[in-house]
């Protein structure tokens, strides 16, 4: 291989890894925006709706970042609205539907615990914007972490209802983290020049964080399976479809529209 | 335009959501290029996705153009992030007289455990006996609380 080709199969790696992380927050911050008007209290509606505007803030943020390393000329709005499915690298957890409010709150959290944990070892990245995006998305993500564990607490630890219907949240999105932590050849590549951690290395911080905040709210950890989703290969589950036809309507329905 | 004239007009421009304080005492602004008529402004969002960033660029071109600036380029950056700790006494004075609490607490406390509920002092009557109403507020960066002895209900500005 001669240096021109090295350079451009690391940019493709590259570009991937930033997708990845970007679609992440895209996806998650769609999927959060469906509470708007819906949430069982104001306070809560306020707190899920703003929550999806950071998101959709770091979205912005790495999509625009994604757009130059890529260098064909799209910009934010043309990775958002105008990529199709298989060309979407979240990983399935953030597209599953929202499901109750503890099913939402619980997703949430699991999504924002891995974000906090990626955001340090991101500080260090080589790609200096990469950096830049986790340092001011870092604080965001706290914020949400400290919200998403005292209701993940309240919840699993409150009513015998509300118990329930949280470890059932947990039955049904256990299977999804794992993905969280699958590294690739893609993640190995971005790792070796120094872009950013591979996933796989992320489980101890996360499980730190995390299972203390499970174990407090008196929730059981579902047993590993060997289940693997596969969001990040650009292989959904059935429901992202339907979500970017919501999403991608209006911008696919008036090319160029603004207001 | 000179230097000082820039910052000037810069430190008249009222933060759109929070106008009782200037972009300037928000800290967002960064830096400040003069060249004859051609100023070249650098600010840094609050919030990633805070939606007064748009209103604010402009607000910017708007009140230089006023002070004579010739042409006016605005430019974004994003190191270092924001912070709460860049608000200055004075501006914290000021956030309380509006009655919005000022951040109580440093940005950078990496000690802080995960489930932390400080006690925020009422900014009308100076009372700590208050409690969290919601975490999130009417913007990205505030939070509502209520106080229990005057019953007022306040926002707080969160430390980020």
């Amino acid at each position: 291989m001669n240096e021109t080709t090295d350079h451009s199969a690391l940019c493709a790696e590259h570009l991937r890894y930033v997708l990845r992380i970007a679609d992440g927050s895209l996806i998650l911050a769609q999927r959060l925006s469906e509470w708007c008007g819906h949430g069982p209290v104001l306070e809560e509606d306020i707190a899920l709706t703003n929550i999806a505007l950071d998101l959709l803030g770091q979205a912005r943020l790495l999509l625009s970042h994604a757009g130059r390393l890529e260098d064909r000329g799209r910009d934010e709005d043309a990775l958002a609205y105008l990529r199709d499915e298989g060309d979407f690298l979240n990983p399935t957890l953030v597209e599953l539907p929202n499901g109750d409010f503890a099913q939402t709150i619980l997703r949430t959290f699991l999504y924002a615990s891995w974000q906090q944990v990626l955001w340090e070892p991101l500080l260090e990245s080589r790609d200096p914007t990469l950096a830049a995006i986790a340092a001011k998305s870092r604080k965001e993500t706290r914020y949400h972490c400290e919200h998403l564990a005292e209701w993940v607490i309240r919840l699993g630890d409150g009513t015998a209802e509300s118990h329930a219907r949280t470890q059932a949240a947990l039955h049904y999105l256990h299977p999804y983290v794992a993905e969280l932590f699958a590294s690739d050849a893609d993640d190995a590549a971005a790792a070796a020049a120094g872009i950013g951690p591979e996933p796989a290395t992320l489980r101890t911080a996360w499980d730190a964080a995390v299972l203390p905040v499970l174990a407090e709210a008196t929730l059981e950890v579902p047993p590993v399976t060997p289940f693997r989703s596969t969001g990040r290969l650009g292989r959904h589950s059935e429901y992202l479809g339907f979500l970017l036809a919501e999403m991608q309507s209006l911008a696919r329905a008036h090319p160029g529209a603004t207001w | 335009m000179t230097h000082d004239a820039a910052w000037a007009a810069l430190a008249a421009v009222p933060d759109p959501e929070i106008p009782a304080i200037s972009i300037v005492d928000l800290g967002i602004v960064r830096a400040v290029e003069c060249d004859g008529g051609q100023v070249t402004i650098t600010v840094t969002p609050t919030y990633a996705g805070c939606p007064a960033t748009e209103l604010i660029r402009e607000d910017i071109t708007r009140a230089l153009r006023d002070a004579g600036a010739a042409s006016v380029t605005v430019r974004t950056v994003l190191s270092p992030p924001w912070t709460t700790d860049w608000l200055s006494e004075d501006t914290k004075a000021r956030l309380a007289a509006a009655g919005i609490a000022p951040p109580q607490a440093r940005a950078d406390d990496a000690a802080r455990p995960l489930v932390f509920r400080p006690r925020i002092r009422c900014p009308r009557c100076g009372s700590a006996h208050t409690e969290q109403l919601s975490a999130f507020g009417a913007t990205a960066c505030k939070a509502l609380y209520r106080c229990a002895d005057c019953r007022e209900p306040f926002e707080y500005f969160k430390p980020i």
